[in-house]
């Protein structure tokens, strides 16, 4: 079997991942850093979609098909379009200037400072131990020899026997499944939340006005002067509006 | 040639990096959001190199998750990002100080 796993290798099975990798982790970078810079705010939005097609396309070549599909469903999908949906709405795209000074002077230097330190810890760290070729993983269609040989990159070919789809569903539903349970509780708390906060406050003197408005509309039509008492009850609700309350 | 797993893990602090250093440096509450979800993607992608490197799905299945809790936040953050805006009509981080003396 290791025999069939070199074949493999030498017949560039392996060679496309680092192709994808280098063309496709160029994409996912340089999209990250435009949706950083994007003055537009709709322009930055379409990067992180870029950005996050480009990981879905890394989940797929790490084995992780299901969560591949997944990630394009919540995320491209619904998520963004989410994004785009308020971002359209509270019509701000062409909002953020760029003269307009810091409140804590120094922000950006300190942040990029920051954040080079935090990507070197983080390469070391966390990368660092896994850089060598030996943590190669084994490509699924050469892996069943390779398991054993490479024990710093395992790969999954074994937990994805019987589909990825499958594996992962079998976790969730045995070991996992309270965690799944209360994560159900959480998005229903999360939509009833949206909801709650998505309310215009309802101010009753609007209530009021509206059907004051419309008697008096169907009053002064009338030939007849009706009671004042009600026209007057109506007068003062419409200078009362969220907005300039609280500004 | 062929693909550490090491590689995916750089390009996830990578990502992470730039995540934070995005949301440090705008001040457009929208776009300090799409920084949070950015970075939440690296560590999904930190999860399932991992979950390559032991051979084992728990870590897909734990990226589910955070895609779960990603998408519950994103609906309770937009809705207080349209609340805000109807208050002060601006998206701008700076713009909420109505806590400050």
């Amino acid at each position: 079997m290791p025999i069939l796993a070199q074949a493999a290798e030498a017949a560039g099975g392996s060679s496309a991942e680092l192709v994808v990798f280098i063309i496709v982790g160029a994409l996912s970078l340089g999209s990250a850093v435009s949706m950083v810079m994007m003055r537009n705010a709709v322009h930055g939005a379409l990067m992180l979609v870029v950005n996050f097609f480009t990981i879905a396309v890394f989940y797929a070549v790490n084995e992780a098909q299901f969560l591949a599909t997944v990630q394009i469903i919540v995320y491209a999908g619904a998520i963004m379009v989410l994004f785009l949906f308020v971002i359209m709405l509270l019509g701000v795209d062409r909002q953020d200037d760029p003269t307009r000074r810091d409140n804590v002077r120094g922000v950006k230097p300190a942040a990029i400072v920051f954040g080079l330190v935090l990507f070197t810890a983080l390469a070391v760290g966390v990368a660092g131990p896994y850089l060598g070729t030996q943590s190669a993983c084994p490509s699924p269609a050469a892996a069943e020899g390779a398991v054993t040989d490479r024990a710093a990159c395992r790969g999954l070919a074994e937990a994805n026997e019987q589909g990825n789809t499958e594996g992962v569903g079998a976790l969730l539903f045995t070991r996992y499944v309270w965690p799944f349970e209360v994560i159900s509780v959480l998005l229903v708390i999360a939509a009833i939340g949206a909801m709650v906060l998505g309310r215009r406050e309802e101010d009753p003197a609007d209530l009021v006005d509206a059907v004051a408005g419309d008697t008096t509309t169907e009053v002064d039509s009338a030939p007849t002067q009706a009671e004042p008492a009600l026209i007057g009850k109506g007068n003062p609700a419409p200078s009362s509006s969220p907005t300039e309350e609280d500004a | 040639m062929v693909v550490p797993a090491g590689y995916y893990l750089l390009l996830a602090a990578g990502l992470f990096t730039i995540g934070l250093v995005g949301l440090m440096v705008r001040r457009s509450i929208i776009v300090m959001f799409m920084c949070v979800e950015l970075m939440l993607n690296s560590v999904n992608l930190t999860l399932v190199a991992f979950s390559r490197i032991h051979g084992q799905l728990d870590g897909q299945v734990l990226s589910f998750f955070v895609m779960a809790v990603a998408a519950a936040e994103v609906t309770v953050g937009l809705a207080l990002i349209v609340n805000l805006f109807r208050l002060k009509a601006s998206t701008d981080a700076d713009a909420i100080d109505r806590l400050r003396s």
